[in-house]
């Protein structure tokens, strides 16, 4: 076969703009080059604000990680202040993160990654009756329930955070709204509903079975729910070998409170854990639009390049931890965090890989937020009080549902003068740097397959969607 | 009817509102009212190469459009090329796609604040020069002319909000859908009346508050917003907390102030968006419709008539002192 280019766009049932380029030769992908096509600005919009301001402005980079902006803007503000949210706040401000990110991970399995497999290139497989009646886009009976629980989930963001997306509760201080026992009793029963929902739907048994799988040989003996069907869509079209990474890991930590993060911070790579050393991160700039050198985000700049010179080929920058690329998202986390069933899944890093760690993840979200509500105390204070400095400096990092986040801010004068995000998904969709290396979904590409006629290869779509990508948070 | 969504530049964080719908799903709900995505890029199957020939259809005149929306502000930097948002696979920015598809559009609904007026994408030194589909701020034309009108006759539909409520966007589809949508449906910034003929503080829960100015001075308490916390409610349009979000929810309810999201140019109020700006120690903006002179004394007046109840819970963070209870006869 001979060698030919494609470009994949509009790609859809991402959150944001993408644009994958391949190369094809042998009737596979050889290279690959994921284009972020949108620029907005958001690091630059920020200079000369007052530094509160980040808490409104922010929050809108993402529509659909708004609380994870929201939660690394306000940990900024706090190291830049010395702010302490009390024991309580700091878990409703847990709460409302941990809420996001498993609507998250619900809204992609069904709405985003599963109706692939509705699709009638798939007509004659032995499972595509049943994926199709499941999981067609918009029609499928699991897409309308997945929609019904998750906008009752999100009721406990009404109520604590007012409306989502874009709330402005999240304050260095801790959380705006001090929740009753009423209150408490309410966001429990909405939690239980959300339960009755993934374990009817989504795993078909106890969320505690699913969270106690320590084995792939344990995970692929799985009978219930739509996990199974999953479990065999992966065999059968093999995506457990297909969109493979370095299988090196990131993760910042999620969740923050007084007994320390929920999912432990750290690397995973060669097969080992490390700890995660946040100055060893540099954003390359040799194949995105930016003008400037490879720096820190604490002494970054956005500088976009109006001429859109080559080499480069999207707006997103490329960030390196210790010159390596790094897969981050919630196979990562849960890697990171030592379950031994993601420790099993580890060196496979495939589109398997990703979706059932991001399934894991559901599960102990979910009985992580039962835990959580119990040791909220009505009685508490939810809000400190503190003064921001003239001059200070701070860094937000948490875990978004995609993955590690970054806020590094500086203070001048009582304004802000330096503002600088490393989202997921610029981790994950990084262009190639300056070495030529490509970016972990750009290497995750490389071999899939692309069959005769295919202007837009299936398997494609399945590697690009099992990273979850949220492309408007990747350039912001 | 059917339509054909665009994802411009914003958070994508309208569709994502738009999917919180309830009573019954956003999916049901559309299909009850006859309305069908041609094409929706958070929620179709299409990917790719088909997307692209079914836009080529429509700008040829071979598929037929009733309603485009368009969420996100439309970008027109570097130097007017608008190649800070290509669309991607086609070669073509998207303010090209917009300019060329809106007027084979029976309708035009700009969907969020970003694609109304131009947003928080414009915030700052509006880095990439972002305008809403027909208008820049509050001034008229945007990436579409001031006196643009869709194939019905209407400008573009303004459904303001940062994000919007599923409702507003769910609502003004079936008002165009049942035939109902016409130019006195629409207030003097294109927005659909039956939300932004009301005003946040319309229940407002600290409206009590509000009448005894009896004030917040922090975050978390429980006091009105208005002068010391920026809250603009009694300024600005939305029936957020006669409707509720997510359930119960508004801004004000979860003890943050009202921003003005529906509004041209919220995004740059000249002061901290958690900060009154003061004259004399007078808050300056004053609420829709109220003379200054009443105002002052109506304040000054209930000010000093407030009773002890609702000046202490006001600074507090739950209820302190409950209403007094009324003695009956024994």
């Amino acid at each position: 076969m001979s060698e030919t280019r494609l470009v994949v766009g509009p790609f859809n049932r991402v959150e944001g703009d993408l644009e994958i380029r391949l190369d094809v030769a042998g009737g596979e992908v050889t290279a690959a080059y994921a284009n972020s096509p949108l620029f907005r600005g958001f690091e630059r919009m920020m200079l000369g604000k007052g530094p509160m301001d980040a808490l409104t402005i922010t929050p809108r980079i993402c529509g659909i990680c708004s609380i994870s902006q929201s939660v690394a803007a306000a940990l900024a503000l706090a190291e830049a202040s010395g702010a302490e949210m009390p024991p309580s706040g700091a878990r409703t401000a847990a709460l409302l993160h941990a809420v996001e990110n498993l609507a998250d991970h619900v809204t992609h399995f069904n709405l985003f990654f599963m109706p692939d497999f509705a699709r009638e290139g798939y007509a004659s497989r032995a499972w595509h009756a049943r994926a199709a009646q499941r999981f067609t886009a918009m029609k499928g009976s699991a897409l309308h329930a997945a929609t019904e629980a998750r906008a009752r989930l999100f009721h406990i963001v009404g109520m604590l955070g007012g409306k989502w997306p874009h709330t402005l509760a999240v304050q260095p201080g801790g959380v705006t709204r001090a929740p009753s026992m009423r209150d408490k009793l309410r966001i429990g029963a909405s939690l239980k509903a959300f339960r009755v929902y993934l374990e009817g739907t989504l795993f078909g048994a106890p969320l505690e079975e699913f969270a106690e799988l320590g084995s792939v040989e344990a995970l692929e003996g799985w009978s219930t729910g739509d996990v199974a069907l999953f479990l065999e869509i992966a065999r059968d079209l093999r995506l457990v070998t297909s969109g493979r990474s370095a299988a090196r890991y990131l993760s910042f930590g999620a969740y923050p409170g007084p007994d320390g993060r929920v999912f432990a911070p750290g690397v995973w790579a060669g097969g080992a854990a490390g700890a995660f050393d946040p100055a060893a991160i540099r954003e390359d700039l040799s194949h995105a639009w930016m003008l400037g050198e490879a720096a820190h985000p604490t002494t970054g700049q956005t500088v976009p390049d109006a001429a859109m010179a080559e080499p480069g080929y999207s707006w997103c920058k490329a960030p390196r931890l210790g010159g390596e690329t790094f897969e981050t998202g919630a196979l990562a986390r849960q890697v990171i965090d030592g379950h031994p069933l993601a420790l099993a899944l580890a060196p496979e890093a495939s589109v398997r890989a990703r979706i059932v760690g991001r399934l894991l993840e559901i599960a102990r979200t979910q009985i992580e937020l039962e835990r959580l509500l119990a040791a909220i105390d009505p009685a508490e204070s939810f809000m400190a009080p503190f003064t921001l400095p003239k001059d200070g400096e701070g860094a937000g990092l948490v875990e978004a549902a995609r993955g590690s986040l970054g806020h590094w801010l500086r203070i001048e004068g009582g304004k802000i003068a330096h503002y600088q995000i490393i989202a997921p998904t610029t981790w994950n969709f990084s262009p190639r740097d300056a070495a030529g290396v490509p970016g972990p979904v750009e290497a995750a590409l490389v071999g899939a397959e692309v069959r005769d006629g295919e202007d837009t290869p299936l398997s494609v779509q399945h590697i690009v969607r099992s990273f979850d990508p949220c492309m408007v948070c990747t350039v912001h | 009817m059917n339509i054909l969504w665009l994802q411009s530049a914003g958070c994508g964080g309208c569709t994502m509102s738009l999917l919180c719908a309830e009573d019954p799903n956003v999916f049901a709900l559309l299909d009850g009212a006859g309305l069908k995505f041609l094409w929706h890029p958070s929620l179709s199957e299409a990917t790719g190469a088909p997307v692209r020939r079914m836009l080529e259809a429509i700008e040829a005149g071979e598929q037929a459009l009733d309603i485009l929306c368009i969420e996100g502000s439309i970008v027109r930097g570097p130097g007017g090329t608008g190649k800070f948002h290509m669309l991607s696979g086609t070669g073509r920015s998207m303010l090209d796609w917009v300019q060329s598809l809106a007027p084979k559009a029976e309708h035009v609904v700009a969907v969020g604040t970003c694609a109304t007026y131009g947003g928080v994408t414009s915030a700052g030194e509006n880095p990439a020069d972002a305008v809403g589909v027909q208008y820049d701020g509050s001034l008229p034309g945007g990436a579409l002319p001031a006196e643009f009108t869709s194939r019905s006759g209407l400008p573009v539909i303004n459904v303001a909000g940062c994000p919007t409520h599923p409702d507003w966007v769910t609502e003004t589809l079936m008002l165009i859908a049942a035939g109902e949508m016409h130019a006195g449906a629409l207030d003097g910034l294109a927005r659909p009346r039956f939300y932004a003929d009301n005003l946040v503080h319309h229940a407002c829960p600290k409206n009590e508050f509000y009448e005894y100015k009896a004030s917040a001075t922090h975050l978390s308490e429980m006091g009105c917003m208005m002068e010391h916390l920026g809250c603009i409610g009694t300024q600005a349009v939305g029936d957020c907390n006669i409707r509720g979000w997510n359930g119960e929810g508004s801004c004000t309810r979860a003890g943050y102030p009202c921003i003005n999201c529906t509004a041209p140019e919220f995004e740059e109020p000249g002061h901290g968006f958690t900060e009154t700006p003061k004259f004399a120690g007078i808050p300056v903006g004053l609420p829709s419709d109220m003379p200054k002179a009443w105002f002052m004394a109506l304040a000054s007046l209930s000010k000093a008539a407030t009773p002890n109840r609702i000046a202490r819970n006001a600074v507090a963070d739950r209820i302190e002192v409950p209403p007094s209870l009324k003695k009956t006869k024994t």
